[in-house]
C-alpha cells in the first residue's frame, strides 16, 4: 500500500500535478532520502520508455494503414509478375510428379483418417465443456446506434436483426472464405470485422455440427480479395509439447495468447481435437491455433469448465475434410483453394502476429 | 548538401505523425525500395517490412531535437534499407553482394545502431506488456498509451470508482516495471 502511495506521489511530482508546497516538501524528501531520489529517476526513465514505446507503436500503425491505402489506390503494387518467374516454372516442372504423388497419398490418408475420426467422434453436449462463443447481449439494432457513434463505424447488421453470438474466424482462401466454429453461428447471417474494425457482410456457406466447423464467405463490395495468405493449414498431426499461439476476439480488440499442445486427443478422448494449454475466453471460439512456424494446426473451440487453461481445438486436418465435402457437394461455388505457402517460418513472434492479424476476423452472428 | 525546404517540411510532418506527410514520403520512396528488395531475392512482404522499418528509423531521427538530415530523404531511406536488408540476408545465411544500381548512399552506421537499440527496447516493453495478462495490459495501455483519464477507464473496466481503478493501475504498473527492468538491465 505504501509503495502505491509513493508511486502516486512520484507520478504526480513528475507530471507537475503537485502544489508548490507539496512540491517543495517532496524536493526536500528527495534530497534527504537517496532511495526515493533513485526511484524518481528510475520512474522518470520508465515513463520515457513508455512514451517511446507508444510513439513507435503509433507510427507502426500509421505506416500499416498508409500502405493499405496506397495499395488500394494502386500507387503501390504488390503481386503481378515477378521477374524470376521462369525459375518457379522450371522448379514446378521438375517436381510436378513428386508433388502429385505426395498429394494423392496425403489425400488417401486424410480420407482414411477422417473416416475413422467421424466414426469415433462425439458432438459437444457434455456439461463439463464450455463453448467459447460469446453470447452477446440481446440489444435491438436501433439501440445499438448509440454505441456505434463512439466507434464511428456503421454496422452492417440489418436494421431489424439482433446480435446473437460472436466469436473469431480466419481466412482460408483469398477470395474471402473464413473458417469458424459451428457453435459461433447461432443465427441466420453474420458479419465479420477485421482487426482494423472494418465490417463485411458474410454468407454462411457450410456448417458441420459434428466437427463443430463452419465456413463463411465474405460477400461485400468493400472487401478486396487479398493477394496471399501468409500461413498454411497443417494436414498432419502435431506433437505433444509443441508451442502454440492464438489470436481472437474475446473483446472488441484482437487479443494474443500463447501456450502448448498438451494432449493429442480432446475431451473424453475425442480424436477430432487436441487438448491445449492456453488461456481462452468466450469469443476466442473459431480462432486459429498456430504452431511456432505460423502454420495453423487447429481451431480453438471449447474449454473445460472448472479447469484452468484447459482448452480444446479442432484439428486443422478437419478443415481439409469439410472443404473437400463442400467442393464436391456444392458445384455452384468457386472451389476453395487452401493456402499452400507459409511466409512466417523463422520470424519473430511479433512479426508473425503483424502478418497474420489482418486475416483473423471477429465474427458476429445475427438473427431476427 | 542540405535538404531543400520541401523536404524539411515533410520531415517535420513525419516527426509529428502527420499522415499526409508520411504518405508523401511513403509514396515517393516505396517503389524504389521494393525494386531493390525484389531484385535481391526478397519478397513483396519483405520489401514492405524493410521499408517500414526504415521509415521508423527516419521517424525516430526526425524526432530528436538535434535533428539534421544532411542528405536527401531518398538517399537516407535507401542507405538504411540496404543496411537492414544485408543484415536480414546474413541472418538467413544467404549473404550475397547486393545489386544496388546507381543509388547514392550515405554513412548511417551510428543511426543504425541507435535504431537497433530502440528496437530492442521496444521489444522488451512489448514482451513485458504482453506477459502482464488482462486486465492489467489494457488498463495500462488505456492510461499510458491512449492517455485516457482514470474516470473513463474506471467506467470502461467496470470499477466502482476512479480510486480503485487507480490503485489497480499502480499495482499493474509495479509488475510491468519489474518485468521491464529485469530484461532491460541484463543488457537487452
Amino acid at each position: 500500500m505504501d509503495d502505491i502511495l509513493l508511486l502516486d506521489a512520484i507520478e504526480r511530482y513528475l507530471n507537475g500535478e503537485m502544489g508548490t508546497e507539496e512540491h517543495e516538501h517532496f524536493n526536500q524528501l528527495r534530497k534527504n532520502t537517496p532511495e526515493i531520489d533513485q526511484m524518481v529517476v528510475e520512474h522518470n526513465m520508465f515513463l520515457h520508455q513508455m512514451d517511446l514505446y507508444t510513439s513507435h507503436r503509433n507510427i507502426k500503425c500509421s505506416l500499416h494503414e498508409i500502405h493499405a491505402n496506397l495499395l488500394n489506390r494502386g500507387d503501390v503494387n504488390e503481386g503481378g509478375t515477378i521477374s524470376s518467374k521462369g525459375k518457379i516454372i522450371q522448379f514446378w516442372n521438375k517436381y510436378k510428379r513428386v508433388t502429385a504423388i505426395a498429394a494423392s497419398v496425403g489425400g488417401v490418408i486424410a480420407l482414411f483418417i477422417s473416416g475413422l475420426t467421424v466414426y469415433f467422434s462425439s458432438a459437444v453436449t457434455d456439461p463439463k465443456l464450455e463453448q467459447l462463443g460469446k453470447d452477446l447481449e440481446v440489444v435491438k439494432k436501433n439501440q445499438q446506434y448509440q454505441g456505434t457513434i463512439i466507434n464511428e463505424v456503421k454496422t452492417k447488421i440489418p436494421l431489424n436483426a439482433r446480435l446473437l453470438s460472436g466469436g473469431s474466424g480466419f481466412l482460408i482462401d483469398s477470395k474471402g472464405y473464413i473458417v469458424t466454429n459451428a457453435h459461433v453461428l447461432k443465427g441466420t447471417g453474420a458479419v465479420v470485422v477485421n482487426s482494423k474494425g472494418q465490417e463485411f457482410n458474410a454468407d454462411i456457406v457450410h456448417i458441420d455440427l459434428q466437427k463443430d466447423l463452419a465456413i463463411l464467405k465474405i460477400k461485400d463490395i468493400d472487401f478486396t480479395p487479398v493477394k496471399t495468405i501468409p500461413y498454411t493449414i497443417q494436414k498432419s498431426n502435431s506433437d505433444l509439447g509443441e508451442e502454440i499461439f492464438t489470436l481472437g476476439y474475446p473483446r472488441n480488440d484482437i487479443v494474443y495468447g500463447m501456450g502448448y499442445l498438451s494432449a493429442k486427443t480432446g475431451f473424453n478422448g475425442d480424436s477430432l481435437s487436441y487438448q491445449i494449454q492456453i488461456s481462452a475466453n468466450p469469443g476466442n471460439s473459431g480462432g486459429p491455433v498456430f504452431n511456432k512456424n505460423g502454420d495453423i494446426i487447429g481451431v480453438l473451440s471449447t474449454r473445460q469448465a472448472q479447469a484452468d487453461g484447459v482448452s480444446f481445438a479442432v484439428k486443422s486436418r478437419n478443415i481439409y475434410t469439410i472443404i473437400g465435402d463442400l467442393n464436391k457437394s456444392d458445384t455452384s461455388l468457386q472451389p476453395i483453394k487452401l493456402p499452400t505457402k507459409s511466409a512466417l517460418k523463422g520470424m519473430e513472434r511479433k512479426a508473425q502476429i503483424h502478418k497474420v492479424e489482418d486475416f483473423v476476423y471477429y465474427v458476429k452472428a445475427y438473427g431476427q | 548538401m542540405k535538404g531543400d525546404t520541401n523536404e524539411q517540411t515533410l520531415l517535420k510532418g513525419l516527426a509529428n505523425n502527420d499522415s499526409k506527410a508520411i504518405e508523401t514520403i511513403y509514396k515517393d520512396n516505396f517503389n524504389m525500395i521494393q525494386n531493390f528488395i525484389l531484385n535481391n531475392s526478397g519478397s513483396y512482404d519483405e520489401a514492405r517490412d524493410i521499408f517500414q522499418e526504415a521509415m521508423i528509423a527516419l521517424y525516430e531521427k526526425a524526432q530528436l531535437s538535434s535533428f539534421t538530415l544532411t542528405c536527401q530523404i531518398r538517399t537516407y531511406i535507401f542507405s538504411i534499407c540496404k543496411r537492414l536488408w544485408l543484415k536480414r540476408l546474413q541472418q538467413l545465411g544467404k549473404y550475397t553482394n547486393p545489386v544496388d544500381g546507381f543509388e547514392e548512399t550515405v554513412a548511417i552506421e551510428e543511426d543504425f545502431e541507435e535504431h537497433e537499440k530502440r528496437n530492442a527496447e521496444f521489444a522488451i516493453m512489448d514482451r513485458a506488456l504482453n506477459s502482464l495478462g488482462e486486465p492489467c495490459k489494457s488498463l495500462l495501455e488505456g492510461y499510458y498509451l491512449k492517455k485516457m483519464d482514470m474516470i473513463a477507464l474506471a467506467a470502461e473496466f467496470g470499477y466502482t470508482n476512479a480510486d480503485n481503478a487507480k490503485n489497480q493501475k499502480y499495482k499493474c504498473l509495479m509488475r510491468l516495471k519489474k518485468l521491464f527492468f529485469s530484461q532491460y538491465n541484463i543488457g537487452e
